[in-house]
């Protein structure tokens, strides 16, 4: 769909179950694509498939989760394409942590209590790095720390010795240990302070620009996301349900789950507003959707809701045309989102004003009409 | 008026082989019927532990207690009276309730001992079904008899509420009542708990680490630094202007999702050559004397390595801050840290 060369990893159609007597299809064709030096991210509530989605773009899924379908191929800088599927053993040993590797949720409990630092970095370069010698392993170790800002004279020391915050530093060190080119990071700051988050979230941005990394970027913090992502996928039930440029969609959301999920933050600047989060409870994953897995907590449902399922559209209102260019100057992707509202077929009038990005549209004024995309 | 008044409330834990660890130090607040105070501050701050010094689940080195304007009961009857009273929301729905037992259980207890076993039978179902309603656990009928396990984590968090308030109490301490839960369903938590103070006139402690909700769902805030409160007052002045350097690093730390990419951007350099200006050692460093906040400080000066006063920063605003000394002896000498009580 875009163009191949600035590509450094496509998923298209990800299936996950867990398996059992009914499965739990936890993720749900899903299609990503990451551009080289981008941040996706990905946000969504808890069991909406986020976390089991990279899993499953690392191949570290493990049974009962097993990927029913979908291919994963990866665009190394140099050399040819890399179907990750077909990697096994020794290959697929060979290719995580150093084309990509990941910062898992809770790493603050990663890290082997009972052994120091430096024998933890040995590790991964006696496996990867199996050249170096120990005088090599021991400087590139204190290099990495002092990169993530912290005193290499640590390296001796053993994790109970480092607070939550240094020892999450200390967990980014070593994914970017093998300079791999994409980097996942699942709830990498959840359980630290904000203020220690700010300061990890301003590590990895500098880290980011020095080394050019990408960014797969899990969490169910919408807020931040909007402020640390180049582009969101939006998650629910396994699916995608919108797919944004992530400077816009926080004043202009597509579908109602994302409005939703605006909605559930309180704005600690501005003027006060309505608060409200999103009713219900997500759907039982073992079960298949008749129609549209949000529809039973959709304030915005009408009748086709129930019966067909949605796809991924181009959102009314958001045409490429109608939206800012990212400042940055990574190219924005178009603004898709699963849901009725923005079906023409279906909805003639194109969706309420909310979804519409009201406020672009009174700035773009006559330059673009809802529904008037493919 | 004041329904709950904690003063000068000192909690010192032992440490093996080292000095005593002052959690709370000094602390001094009061809850007034049918409003929110926040108390907001980083992990390790000590917010839980004058938690469970107000419910007296731990025993404070120094302080008192007064409950309706009356000492507050410590031991038998009396102790169990002000538990009666004052009531805990606990951070973990997923720990606080019993995985053995039906919500018909967690909630039906409360409601005997507090009844002397005298609510009995029907009267007792329907005390447990009114509880569930009020909480808008429905059909209650249904809800009675499951487990925690059939319950989603906002479901127990209800529950848990039901049971606070199944002595019928004048306080309630909630302590991250929702941060455990997910995002899209912590508004409706916090919401609940906003109508259950204003029906039942409850006074409330809102403990939580995040501005945010603390602003929008309390009507005064204090923020805790390493045991201390080191600026207090209505909770748009404190977050919207806040005065101590504590509370302006927390509020800009927060994610701003209407701020441009420049903006943002720029931010981050500032903060950066801020951070590289002081080392990771003095980032680090445990002060007793003087202003506990000093070594993180960006506006520390040599006066701060003594014990910083109270100041008044504006209408009902405290500081706990030398930056503002000289303005507030002119202004109001020796103002209080404990506000009008």
């Amino acid at each position: 769909m875009s163009d191949e060369r600035d590509l450094v990893l496509r998923a298209e159609h990800i299936r996950v179950e867990y398996a059992a007597a009914r499965p739990t299809r936890a993720v749900r064709d899903v299609t990503l694509e990451l551009r080289r030096g981008e941040v996706l991210g990905i946000a969504g509530e808890s069991g909406c498939g986020k976390s089991t989605l990279a899993y499953a773009l690392t191949r570290m899924l493990k049974p009962p989760a097993r990927q029913t379908g979908g291919t994963i191929t990866f665009f190394p800088a140099s050399g040819a394409p890399v179907n990750l599927l077909d990697l096994a053993g020794d290959a697929l040993r060979e290719f995580r942590w150093n084309k990509i590797s990941m910062v898992f949720q809770s790493a603050m409990n990663a890290l082997n209590p009972v052994t120091s630092l430096d024998r933890q970095f040995d590790d991964i370069f006696e496996a990867h790095r199996p050249q170096l010698d120990r005088a090599a392993r021991r400087r590139r170790a204190g290099e990495l720390l002092d990169m993530v800002g912290i005193d290499p004279a640590r390296i001796r020391g053993f994790p109970h010795e480092l607070s939550g915050g240094m020892r999450q530093r200390v967990m980014i060190a070593m994914a970017l240990a093998l300079e791999p080119e994409v980097v996942i990071m699942d709830e990498p700051t959840t359980a630290l302070d904000v203020v220690v988050q700010r300061e990890i979230l301003d590590e990895i941005e500098r880290l980011r620009e020095e080394l050019g990394f990408s960014v797969i970027f899990i969490t169910h913090d919408l807020s931040l996301l909007l402020e640390v992502s180049d582009r969101l996928m939006v998650m629910y039930a396994g699916e995608v349900v919108e797919q944004a440029p992530a400077e816009l969609v926080g004043s202009a959301p597509a579908h109602p789950y994302t409005f939703g999920l605006l909605r559930s933050f309180p704005d600690m600047r501005g003027a006060r507003r309505e608060l409200r989060g999103v009713p219900g409870n997500p759907p039982d994953l073992r079960n298949a959707f008749q129609g549209c897995s949000f529809d039973p907590r959709c304030e915005f449902r009408f009748a086709p809701c129930t019966s067909i399922a949605p796809v991924l559209l181009t959102a009314a209102g958001r045409t490429e045309a109608s939206s800012r260019p990212a400042a940055t100057g990574r190219a924005a992707q178009g603004w898709r989102v699963a849901c009725h509202l923005h079906d023409p077929a279906l909805r003639p009038a194109g969706p309420p004003g909310v979804l519409r990005g009201a406020a672009q549209d009174e700035v773009t004024v006559g330059t673009d009409s809802a529904g008037g995309d493919a | 008026m004041s329904v709950l008044e904690v003063a000068n409330l000192t909690v010192a834990f032992g440490q093996r082989g080292g000095a005593r660890l002052t959690a709370v130090d000094d602390l001094s607040f009061s809850l007034r019927a049918g409003q929110t105070l926040a108390l907001v501050g980083e992990s390790g701050s000590g917010k839980s532990t004058v938690v469970r010094a107000a419910a007296q689940l731990l025993k404070p080195s120094s302080g008192q207690i007064r409950l309706n304007g009356k000492p507050a009961g410590r031991r038998g009857r009396a102790l169990r009276s002000y538990r009666h009273q004052v009531q805990v929301i606990f951070q973990d729905p997923f720990a606080s309730l019993n995985p053995m037992h039906t919500v018909r259980h967690h909630l039906a207890r409360p409601l005997l001992l507090r009844s002397g076993q005298q609510q009995r039978g029907a009267a007792l179902d329907q005390a447990v079904y009114d509880l569930l309603q009020s909480v808008n656990l429905t059909p209650p009928q249904e809800v009675a008899d499951k487990h925690p396990h059939e319950l989603s984590g906002g479901q127990r968090q209800r529950v848990a509420i039901a049971r606070a308030l199944a002595t019928d109490p004048d306080v309630l301490l909630a302590d991250e009542p929702v941060s455990m839960l997910d995002v899209s369903i912590r508004l409706e938590i916090l919401n609940l708990l906003d109508r259950l103070k204003q029906d039942r006139n409850l006074a409330m402690l809102y403990v939580t680490h995040d501005l945010a909700t603390a602003r929008y769902f309390s009507s005064e805030i204090m923020v805790m630094y390493r045991g201390v409160v080191v600026e207090r007052g209505p909770s748009d002045e404190v977050i919207l202007n806040p005065t101590h350097p504590y509370t302006q690093i927390l509020a800009s730390a927060a994610p701003d999702p209407a701020a441009s990419r420049q903006a943002l951007a720029d931010a981050r350099r500032r903060r950066q050559a801020a951070r590289a200006a002081r080392t990771a050692e003095a980032r680090e460093a445990t002060l007793d004397q003087g202003c506990r906040f000093r070594s993180r400080c960006p506006r520390a000066m040599p006066a701060c390595a003594d014990t910083p006063p109270s100041v008044e920063t504006g209408p009902d605003h405290h500081a706990l801050c030398w930056l503002y000394e000289s303005q507030a002896g002119a202004a109001s000498p020796a103002q209080s840290a404990t506000g009008g009580g």
